[in-house]
């Protein structure tokens, strides 16, 4: 029952990085991308309709944790007090940017927050990424199973830890690049004409460029973590993870040569699944090690709720799931097909 | 301000009250945007589609300052609360994740919708997706609140050996009957707020001969609402709900009323000082037997004091607790009389020609943001000193190793950041409100 609902947590996760990626993405590449008010407009309506919906993941994953591992929920959100916080405030000033812009029609209000908007985005990416780094290299937890990490130590990975050391920093700039890409190819899909060329460039550029931040990270976590490759010894089927990874890279760049964005931004998301999957697959059956010792190691099993509550869970989420499939998909067969830059948009 | 306890319950206090600001108008408003698109389907009346149009551009920007005040609440669950979150999660964490599994991808996928998607869902659907907002927003206040009467009135659990607390009983949790009227009655409140918003923007158009024609349209829906919603706060909604403080929290109910002595019958203090060092009102205007009858529906009844209970269960602030119960129950019924006035007024059709009417329909719609929140103190108030009502208390819930100083580190951006969240709603709502319903699509 608890793998299950790891399972799940990760899923969430994933889930809402393949499609707040986009918007995140959007955002990070908004002033590349978009040079007049026109363009930029029709970047916000690509993504207008569909944001709030998409961060919602984020809140239902967290919820969702807090119920079935609350242990981990209070250990983790706790110990990364100010990183969470800031995290809280980027998301807010983030949200700002987009659904305030259009509010005024003055050129210094859009400029402001426009930037607030890519600047916010990026930054959030980075923090994402440094979070999900910090999980991978491991935290400080003691015998009472709490921790508390400060913002930054000596920037190395290993003894006293902060937040930020250069291992979590390389896995927040791939996160970046990752979005970058995928937002990129998000945009193209969606817009025509300039943007549309200039988005197609990106994606090709931050493509190569996330591809060798993928190489190099790779390398980095097994120097960080060897121990990360254990289930995969173990498990000979976890190979087709990463398998995923680099097809759908390779089929991401095929279609982007041939300007074909629906496969780009489909085989990209099946990399961004298949790297969340190969990280949740390599941490299993630990959700927050400890850099202290393997003891005290957050697990599935000690950091759990009890089987009843996971067990009634599993009924009223499964529910809640399909209907909230049911909404996306209903949702963006509403404002499928491409946004016009003039008029109202849809 | 070295401690710890203190600065997560101010943290906690800080960002759950400015955060209620903008709830109690979405789910208000969700509810009058469905009346006025059934109001347009039902008389083919364009003008209900422009007024809601119209509304759902105020929604929307109070749906965002909402939706990013809110993300803060469940994170302090975790960063603020962890001891809290580690004992009680396998509880809360299920009526929490239930509210965004359920309510949150309803609400904001619908919202996309209803906002953007007028056009390419037709009337019908564009009606469709209103109730769909309405019912995620509603929803929503449902898992809440639920959450919060498990904290008031915990059932449906099991304390283990370590001390974590198990659900038992998921329907129990779900059912729990003081969640039933904590629920009307909280949600009676956002239509009271929603309802003034629209009546005091309406005698604001009027007054102003300014869209007339809306600003009537507004007067008529807004003073309705506001009618039925304000007498719902007070019966049954209020006094079912004030007898569950009484039956469940009776310290809570005593500390309320500053009823510091056991008395049979129990009078109502209407005004006063508490006095918690002597124990008694200073300058209290009192009617006799009042509170037994409220409470037990017996004249002669009598009503517990704070001295019938230890001194280590009496509630930790009770001024604070009296002057909040004592301003939501005092706005409520000058709410009443109001609201009263202008529907027999609208009935007779003398409320637009009712200058000093409309002056104070438009300038009451701070009060019912003050009742509101007054109502939220005294819930959260009348628990202390306890975190889950007799199970757990504050001092034992809050992270113990997240410092003071770094909880006041992010009070103090919180506070910075709604200060400039204020100053920008209050811009955007301005605009919209000069901008006025006739314009725009």
């Amino acid at each position: 029952m608890e793998t299950i609902w790891f399972v799940l947590v990760a899923l969430m996760l994933t889930i809402y990085v393949v499609l707040d990626g986009f918007d995140l993405g959007a955002g990070i590449v908004h002033h590349a991308a978009a040079k007049t008010e026109a363009e930029r407009r029709g970047i916000l309506r690509a993504i207008g309709p569909v944001w709030d919906g998409n961060e919602v993941w984020l809140i239902a994953a967290g919820g969702t944790l807090f119920f079935s591992f609350p242990v981990l929920y209070a250990a983790s959100f706790s110990g990364f007090y100010l990183p969470l916080m800031m995290v809280l405030w980027l998301l807010m000033l983030r949200a700002l940017g987009i659904e305030l812009r259009g509010h005024v029609d003055d050129p210094v209000w859009r400029r402001f927050w426009d930037f607030t908007f890519a600047s916010s985005s990026a930054a959030l990416t980075m923090f994402l990424g440094v979070a999900l780094g910090n999980v991978i290299r491991g935290v400080p937890i003691g015998a009472d199973r709490v921790f508390f990490e400060p913002l930054w130590t000596d920037f190395l990975p290993f003894g006293r830890t902060g937040i930020l050391d250069w291992y979590t920093v390389l896995i927040g700039v791939v996160a970046l690049a990752a979005l970058a890409v995928h937002g990129a190819n998000y945009i193209a899909l969606k817009t025509q004409g300039q943007v549309q060329m200039r988005a197609r460039q990106l994606g090709q550029r931050a493509g190569w460029g996330f591809t060798v931040l993928a190489v190099v990270s790779l390398g980095a976590t097994l120097y960080v973590r060897p121990d990360m490759i254990g289930n995969y010894r173990v498990h000979v089927w976890g190979w087709l993870i990463p398998l995923v990874v680099v097809g759908g890279l390779v089929g991401m760049h095929h279609a982007r040569t041939r300007q074909r964005d629906l496969p780009a931004f489909l085989f990209f998301s099946a990399c961004l699944v298949g790297m969340f999957a190969g990280v949740a697959f390599g941490l299993y059956p630990r959700v927050l090690p400890s850099t202290l010792d393997p003891r005290f190691d957050l697990t599935v099993w000690n950091s759990a709720a009890h089987s009843y509550g996971l067990r009634v869970g599993l009924i009223w989420w499964s529910i809640a799931a399909v209907l909230a499939a049911a909404y996306f998909i209903f949702l963006y067969r509403a404002f499928r097909g491409k946004v016009t830059l003039e008029g109202d948009g849809y | 301000m070295d401690d710890p306890v203190l600065m997560h319950r101010l943290h906690f206090a800080f960002t759950i009250t400015y955060h209620y600001l903008f709830p109690q108008v979405t789910m208000g408003l969700a509810l009058l945007i469905v009346v006025l698109k059934s109001l347009g389907l039902a008389r083919g009346d364009a003008r209900y589609d422009q007024a809601a149009r119209f509304w759902a551009k105020i929604f929307a920007v109070n749906f965002v300052f909402g939706v990013i005040t809110g993300i803060p609440m469940e994170f302090q669950f975790g960063t603020n609360w962890a001891r809290f979150s580690t004992a009680a999660g396998g509880v809360i964490g299920q009526t929490l994740a239930m509210e965004g599994m359920f309510a949150f991808f309803l609400e904001s996928s619908f919202l996309g919708l209803f906002l953007f998607g007028e056009k390419r869902l037709g009337r019908v659907g564009h009606f469709m997706a209103a109730v769909m907002v309405f019912l995620g927003s509603w929803l929503s206040g449902y898992f809440i609140i639920v959450t919060n009467a498990w904290m008031q009135r915990p059932v449906g659990h099991s304390v283990g050996p370590d001390g974590t607390i198990h659900l038992d009983d998921f329907w129990a949790l779900l059912n729990n009957d003081w969640a039933f009227w904590q629920f009307l009655h909280n949600m009676g409140g956002a239509v009271v707020t929603g309802s003034f918003l629209m009546a005091s923007l309406g005698a604001f158009y009027v007054l102003g001969r300014k869209d007339v024609e809306y600003g009537r349209m507004f007067l008529r829906v807004g003073v309705i609402a506001g009618f039925l919603a304000t007498l719902w706060q007070m019966y049954p909604s209020g006094d079912a709900q004030g007898q569950n403080v009484a039956r469940h929290q009776p310290p809570s109910f005593a500390g309320m009323q500053a009823l510091f002595k056991t008395e049979q019958p129990a009078p109502i203090h209407l005004i006063g000082q508490p006095n918690t060092a002597e124990q008694r009102l200073d300058n209290p205007i009192t009617i006799p037997a009042v509170l037994s009858f409220l409470t037990y529906r017996r004249w002669g009844a009598e009503v517990k004091g704070l001295d019938a209970f230890p001194r280590d269960e009496w509630p930790d602030n009770i001024p604070l607790l009296y002057y909040s119960y004592h301003i939501m129950v005092g706005l409520g019924t000058i709410f009443i009389a109001i609201m009263v006035v202008a529907a027999f007024l609208l009935w007779r059709r003398l409320l637009d020609r009712s200058a000093w009417m409309l002056w104070i329909l438009m300038l009451s719609f701070p009060f019912p943001f003050i009742a509101n929140t007054a109502g939220w103190f005294t819930a959260e108030l009348g628990r202390q000193p306890w975190l889950v009502y007799g199970l757990m208390r504050t001092v034992d819930g809050a992270s113990t190793h997240v410092s003071a100083g770094n909880a006041l580190f992010t009070l103090l951006g919180f506070m910075g950041m709604y200060t400039v969240l204020s100053m920008l709603y209050v811009l955007l709502m301005w605009r919209e409100i000069d901008h006025g319903p006739r314009h725009g699509t």
